[in-house]
């Protein structure tokens, strides 16, 4: 059977949810192999937290470089494992730092690439939701090795547990890759919540708010929901830019989005637009939010959603 | 300092967008210069300003540099009228259809042959929304990659400091020239061309090239679209006005849906 490297996802010191559903959508094509990206004596520890998913077996490259020279040489050590193992794919998720070391493998490797798909086949073909979530696009790289950036959030995971073997490569770095070098490195804050692009339940706030998000979070907590905010928010500073969802922030498909104050501008929709079910609060009965909502409530966001809360918190005893 | 500009024409963001033959219909719809790269172009007239200015004959240079089809001209008078010298407009009837890895092959040869300090382009290009062409152009020279900037800092003598801002955190990243850089959208307010500058832009270079011009092969795209279906209009959903019951109406929804 043919191999197929995912590239294992970590948030702080643990693998997320996201490695797990790499290897699920890998799992369909091959045997799973996670590649795990290690600081030099950190490798064992990461590895281990590698454990939910159909995940067969875990290559540890440990380097000092991934820290202190950042996506260049993370694709570096990736592209040259891709050559010595010519797996049938390579599977990354796609956020920024994902996003770009996929574009510098395809190029290393000569091979095509796919950014964003939401989900993988069997054969290959991805699915894309792309135009704002107007259109779906199945597509299939055509040269080389395809390189697959899949959004977190997407493929229905299999967590099942797993204990894959374990073993070191050696991490190959070139001179090019350690142009850039990366002097600090400050991990993004976090608070109790779940995280935003893997939550189920995403509960955001805009300009309505006025600036207080304290009815957004206590029936995003009500939800058991992340915490996301529009532009005009976090330009505000009434939210970290960390939370913004959208075009030029993240984007999100949880199963449930619930827009609060948010008009519903175009560059907002293209971070939230694939999400399964929209609800919307908002006062204005013309806002343009509502055309995509499954359920709106025209209201003021400080009357509906207090008693949203209450009736949640209600119905859960 | 000799800084290029990575700039791209788009359909508008608000044009209603459709697949043609497994490729986005360019055609037929109103297009603009993506605006994200419209920071990029903000960015790199500040650098400049910052050490003496791009006037004629002085020591400073931005050049706006893209790949599209002919009509892309429209898209760099923007950028120039913004205060860019120059441009360098790759058409050629081959390259429709062109996906990220020709796109930043010919973007590279371009910038490799221009003796550039720095490239600077937008984080992403609002109609493919992949992110990849940067670090693309970045590896295929082997220059250092310095992208997500939301803080530039140039030294003319030959560095560059970024703070990079992404998911994964807060990170201040240097390098020496030359480099290639991407900019956030929070990282400057693009100014509007003045009048002054809209007609100095008229007077403007825009240097037209084919691939032979370039130097490059045409090469097919290494991924293909087999299919493209309309996503189903989105059911039309329920609207209730809040009369007080607006809550709880939502939690009944929530509770139908069994999300709750
Ligand atoms: C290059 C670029 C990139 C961008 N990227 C993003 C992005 O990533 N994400 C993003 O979100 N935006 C982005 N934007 C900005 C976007 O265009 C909008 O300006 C922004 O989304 C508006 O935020 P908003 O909906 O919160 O505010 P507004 O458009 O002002 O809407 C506020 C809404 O709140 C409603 N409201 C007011 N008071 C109440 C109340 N008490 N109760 C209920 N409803 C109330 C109003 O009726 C209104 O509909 C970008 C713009 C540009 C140019
Ligand atoms: N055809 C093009 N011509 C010039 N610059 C481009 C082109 N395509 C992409 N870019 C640059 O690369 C950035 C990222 O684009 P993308 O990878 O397509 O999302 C854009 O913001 C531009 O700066």
């Amino acid at each position: 059977m043919s191999t197929v490297l995912i590239l294992g996802d970590f948030s702080g010191d643990k693998a997320t949810k996201t490695t797990a559903e790499l290897a699920t959508a890998g799992a369909r094509i091959g045997a799973v192999t996670a590649v795990v990206l290690a600081p030099a004596g950190k490798g064992a520890a990461l590895a281990a937290t590698v454990n939910q998913g159909p995940i067969q077996s875990v290559i540890v490259l440990e380097s000092d470089d991934f820290a202190s020279h950042g996506v260049a040489a993370s694709a570096d050590a990736l592209a040259n494992l891709v050559k010595e193992k010519s797996p049938a794919a390579v599977l990354i998720a796609s956020h920024a730092f994902g996003k770009e070391v996929a574009a510098r493998v395809s190029i290393l490797t000569d091979s095509g690439i796919i950014t964003d798909a939401i989900d993988v086949a069997a054969d290959l073909t991805a699915t894309q939701s792309v135009f704002g979530g107007s259109t779906t696009v199945k597509s299939k790289v055509s040269h080389g090795t395809p390189v697959i950036t899949v959004r977190p959030n997407s493929v229905e995971a299999d967590f099942s547990a797993s204990t894959p073997a374990i073993e070191n490569g050696a991490a190959t770095v070139g001179a090019d890759a350690k142009k850039a070098k990366v002097s600090s490195s400050q991990p993004p804050v976090k608070g109790g919540r779940p995280e935003l692009t893997e939550a189920n339940i995403v509960v955001s706030g805009g300009r309505g708010t006025d600036g207080n998000f304290t009815a957004v979070e206590t029936f995003a907590d009500s939800l058991g929901a992340a915490v996301g905010a529009s532009r005009a928010a976090t330009d505000a500073g009434w939210y970290p830019h960390s939370h913004q969802v959208g075009q030029t922030g993240k984007t999100v498909s949880p199963a449930l989005y619930v827009a609060c104050g948010i008009s519903g501008a175009i560059q907002h929709r293209a971070g939230m637009q694939t999400s399964k079910t929209i609800v919307v609060v908002n006062k204005d009965p013309e806002a343009p939010i509502f055309d995509i909502a499954d359920f709106g409530v025209v209201g003021d966001l400080f009357n509906v959603l207090p008693k949203a809360t209450e009736g949640v918190l209600a119905k859960k005893g | 300092m000799k800084i290029a500009v990575c700039v791209k024409q788009v359909p508008d963001s608000w044009a209603e967008k459709k697949m043609v033959n497994g490729t986005l219909d360019r055609e037929n719809v109103d297009a603009v210069l993506n605006d994200l790269d419209e920071y990029a172009v903000e960015e790199a007239l500040r650098i400049v300003e910052a050490h003496g200015g791009n006037e004629e004959g002085g020591p400073h240079t931005v050049t706006l540099i893209s790949m599209g089809p002919d009509r892309a001209t429209e898209a760099l008078r923007k950028g120039l009228s913004m205060g860019a010298n120059d441009a360098i407009l790759v058409s050629d009837a081959s390259l429709a259809g062109s996906d990220a890895i020709a796109t930043s092959a010919v973007l590279a040869k371009v910038i490799a042959d221009g003796g550039f300090d720095l490239v600077i382009c937008g984080t992403e290009s609002t109609d493919a929304r992949m992110s990849v062409v940067p670090a693309m152009i970045s590896a295929r020279l082997g220059w250092a990659q310095l992208t997500f900037a939301s803080k530039v800092a140039v030294d003319p003598a030959g560095k560059v400091s970024i703070t990079r801002v992404t998911e994964a955190g807060v990170d201040e990243i240097s390098a020496d020239f030359p480099a290639v850089l991407s900019v956030v959208e929070k990282i400057n307010e693009p100014r509007y061309p003045s009048f002054k500058g809209i007609m100095a832009a008229k007077k403007k270079t825009i240097e037209q090239k084919d691939l032979a011009a370039v130097g490059v092969a045409a090469q097919s795209a290494w991924s293909q679209v087999n299919e493209a279906t309309p996503r189903p209009a989105r059911a039309a959903g329920v609207k209730v006005n809040d009369e007080g019951d607006g809550g709880s109406a939502l939690v009944t929804f929530l509770a139908e849906k069994k999300l709750i």
